[in-house]
C-alpha cells in the first residue's frame, strides 16, 4: 500500500529554536494516525506542516519534504487554495465562523467557486450528515453557529472541513476543549470517517489515541521517538522512551 | 527577631481568629459609600447633561416654527431672513445637511475601512509603525485647519474645473470652486481618523482562530478579509460608520470656508449652506425671529443626530438578536 503522505527529513525552525528534528514518517491512506508526546514536542508543528499553515508564522525555515500521493507540498508551483481543500483541518478550539449553520459549511464551497444552491444544499446536508450533526441542527440552519454547544460546534468545524471534500483531515487536539460525552462522539464519529478519509490527530489523551489510531507516533523534544501500530507501540514500546511516557512517568 | 515578635503576636490578636465575624450591621466602611456615590453622581451628570440640552433645544427651537409655519419653513426653499418680507425656509439647507453628509460618508468610509484593514491584516509591523500614528495625528488636526487646507487646495481646483464645466452656462453663479464637492472632498477626509480607528480596534478583535479556520480552507487572504474578518467585524464597523456620520453633519469650521454658504439647491458645483454652517455665519447679527429660527435649525441638526443614533442601535441590536 503506498502512503498517502510522505514525509522526510523534515526539520523546522522557528527562528533559532530547532522544532522539528529529522522526521521521517509514511502516514497510509484510510487509516489514523495519532501524534502524542508532552506539551512543545512539536506534534502540534508537524500537523500544521502537512497543510503549509506554518507559512503563516514570521520567521519559520522548513527544510526537507512532504509529499502528498508522490506530489511535493512544497513546491514553489504548489497552490495552497488547492493543497488546503485537499487536506482539512480541524482545531483545538472549536472556531465556527460568525455567521448561520448553513453559511458555514456553504463557505469552503462558496470559495471554491460553487455558487448553484441546489448543488450547496446538497453538499451542506452531506456535510453536516457526515459530521453527525445534521439531526440536530436540521430545523435551524439558518440560525447561528455560536448559538450551539461547544461539541456541536466542533462537530459543525469537522463538517465544514468535510465539505471541500477533502482527502486528508489534520486534527490538533479535536477534543481537548470538550466534554467527556461530545469526546465520545466526536471520536465515534472519526472512526467513522477513516473508510473515506486519511485522519492525522494530536492528541494529549493517550487512551484516546489507543481507541480510535491506527497507528501511533510519540513524540519528545522535536524528535519522532517511535512510530508502530497502535497495540503494538502501548503494548510493546521499542524505546524507553515512549515506555516512560506510556506509563506516566514523565509528561 | 525579638522586634518583630511582639508585632506580629499583636497582628495575629486582632485578626479574625479570635472576633465573632458579627462585626456590625451590614457594615460597609464610610469610604466606600462616599465613593459610590460620587461614580452614581458621574454618571448622572451625563443623563443631566443630555436631558438639559434636549429641554433647552425644544424650548428654544419650537417657537419660530410656529411663528413661520412648519412646512413654510421645512420645505420653503428660499432663505431671505433679513429682507423687507423675510422668508424662512430651510428646505435646500436641510437637503445640503443630508447629501453633503452621505456623500462623505460613501467617500470617506470605504477609503476608511480598507486603510483599517490595511493596518491590522497586512501592513508589516515596520509599515504599521508608521500609518498609525499619522492617523491618529490626522483625528487631532483642529477642523479649521482642515477648512484651510481646502480653501488653499481644493477650491483652487474646484475653481478651475468649474471654468471649464460652465464657462458657456448663463444660469451658473462662478464661485471660485467654493462649492458642495469641496465641502464633501474636506468632510470626507475629516471622518477618516474616526472610521479608521474604530474599524482598526474591531477588526483586531476577530479572533485569529476564525481567520485561520477560512485559511485552512483554501481561502486566499483577501477571500478571507472580506468574507469572514470583516463580516465579523461588522458591529464595530457599523459603529465606525454611525460615528463618522456623527461627525460630518456636526462639523461646521471646516466647512463654512470652503462650502461657499450661499443658500442653493446642493448641486456638485453649487455654492451651499449646511445647518451647522448657516447658524456660525449669522448668528453673530441675527435678532428676533431670525435668531430664533436660527435655534430652530440647531434643533433639526439635533433631531437629525437621534434619529441617527437611534436608527443605528436598532439595526445593532437586531444584527445581534440574529447572531
Amino acid at each position: 500500500m503506498r502512503a498517502k503522505i510522505e514525509i522526510k527529513d523534515l526539520n523546522l525552525y522557528y527562528g533559532a529554536n530547532h522544532a522539528l528534528k529529522n522526521v521521517n514518517m509514511d502516514i497510509p491512506p484510510r487509516e489514523i494516525i495519532a501524534f502524542i508526546g508532552p506539551s512543545g514536542c512539536g506534534k502540534s508543528t508537524l500537523l500544521k506542516t502537512i497543510n503549509r499553515m506554518n507559512d503563516l508564522i514570521d520567521g519559520v525555515n522548513i527544510q526537507g519534504s512532504i509529499t502528498l500521493d508522490g506530489e511535493d507540498i512544497y513546491d514553489k508551483n504548489v497552490n495552497t487554495t488547492l493543497l488546503r481543500k485537499k487536506i482539512g483541518m480541524v482545531f483545538q478550539q472549536p472556531n465556527p465562523f460568525p455567521m448561520s449553520i448553513y453559511d458555514n459549511i456553504a463557505y469552503g464551497p462558496r470559495i471554491h467557486g460553487i455558487r448553484k444552491k441546489a448543488v450547496l444544499d446538497e453538499i451542506v446536508e452531506t456535510s453536516l450528515k457526515g459530521a453527525a450533526i445534521f439531526n440536530e441542527v436540521k430545523d435551524k440552519l439558518k440560525k447561528s453557529a455560536l448559538n450551539l454547544s461547544g461539541g456541536q460546534q466542533q462537530r459543525l468545524c469537522i463538517a465544514r472541513a468535510l465539505a471541500v471534500k477533502p482527502d486528508v483531515l489534520l486534527m490538533d487536539e479535536p477534543t481537548s476543549a470538550l466534554d467527556p460525552i461530545s469526546t465520545l462522539k466526536i471520536e465515534e464519529l472519526i472512526s467513522e470517517l477513516k473508510k473515506n478519509y486519511t485522519v492525522a490527530i494530536v492528541t494529549h489523551n493517550m487512551q484516546q489515541a489507543a481507541r480510535i489510531a491506527d497507528n501511533t507516533a510519540f513524540f519528545l523534544t522535536g524528535e519522532m521517538v517511535e512510530m508502530n501500530r497502535t497495540d503494538i507501540l502501548f503494548s510493546r514500546p521499542a524505546d524507553k522512551r515512549t515506555e516512560d511516557y506510556i506509563t506516566g512517568r514523565f509528561g | 527577631m525579638e522586634k518583630v515578635l511582639p508585632i506580629l503576636k499583636r497582628i495575629s490578636k486582632s485578626s479574625s481568629s479570635d472576633r465573632s465575624i458579627m462585626s456590625g450591621k451590614g457594615y460597609v466602611s464610610f469610604m466606600e459609600q462616599l465613593m459610590e456615590c460620587v461614580f452614581t453622581l458621574c454618571g448622572l451628570s451625563a443623563v443631566a447633561a443630555v436631558a438639559a440640552i434636549t429641554i433647552y433645544m425644544i424650548i428654544s427651537g419650537t417657537p419660530a416654527i410656529f411663528k413661520v409655519g412648519i412646512t413654510e419653513m421645512l420645505f420653503g426653499t428660499v432663505w431671505a431672513p433679513t429682507a423687507a418680507e423675510p422668508s424662512f425656509g430651510i428646505a435646500y439647507i436641510v437637503l445640503t445637511s443630508i447629501i453633503g453628509t452621505v456623500m462623505s460618508i460613501v467617500i470617506g468610509v470605504p477609503i476608511g475601512l480598507m486603510t483599517a484593514v490595511f493596518m491590522s491584516e497586512m501592513a508589516e509591523k515596520r509599515t504599521a509603525a508608521i500609518v498609525k500614528p499619522a492617523v491618529e495625528l490626522l483625528a487631532g488636526i483642529p477642523s479649521i485647519v482642515y477648512g484651510l487646507l481646502g480653501l488653499l487646495i481644493i477650491n483652487p481646483a474646484m475653481g478651475r474645473i468649474e471654468k471649464i464645466l460652465f464657462s458657456n452656462s448663463e444660469n451658473h453663479v462662478m464661485n471660485g470652486g467654493a462649492n458642495l464637492i469641496s465641502a464633501v472632498l474636506v468632510l470626507s477626509i475629516m471622518i477618516l481618523p474616526t472610521v479608521i480607528n474604530v474599524s482598526e480596534t474591531s477588526l483586531r478583535a476577530v479572533p485569529l482562530s476564525v481567520r485561520q479556520a477560512s485559511l485552512a480552507l483554501g481561502a486566499t487572504k483577501i477571500q478571507t478579509i472580506f468574507r469572514v474578518t470583516i463580516p465579523a467585524a461588522k458591529s464595530g464597523i457599523i459603529t465606525a460608520v454611525v460615528l463618522g456620520v456623527g461627525r460630518a453633519v456636526g462639523e461646521a469650521m471646516a466647512i463654512v470656508l470652503v462650502s461657499g454658504n450661499t443658500v442653493n439647491i446642493p448641486l456638485p458645483f453649487n455654492s451651499v449652506r449646511f445647518l451647522t454652517t448657516g447658524i456660525v455665519s449669522e448668528m453673530g447679527y441675527a435678532s428676533g425671529l431670525h435668531r430664533e429660527t436660527l435655534f430652530t435649525i440647531g434643533l433639526v441638526l439635533f433631531v437629525f443626530i437621534m434619529i441617527i443614533n437611534i436608527v443605528i442601535n436598532f439595526i445593532l441590536e437586531g444584527g445581534d438578536k440574529n447572531e
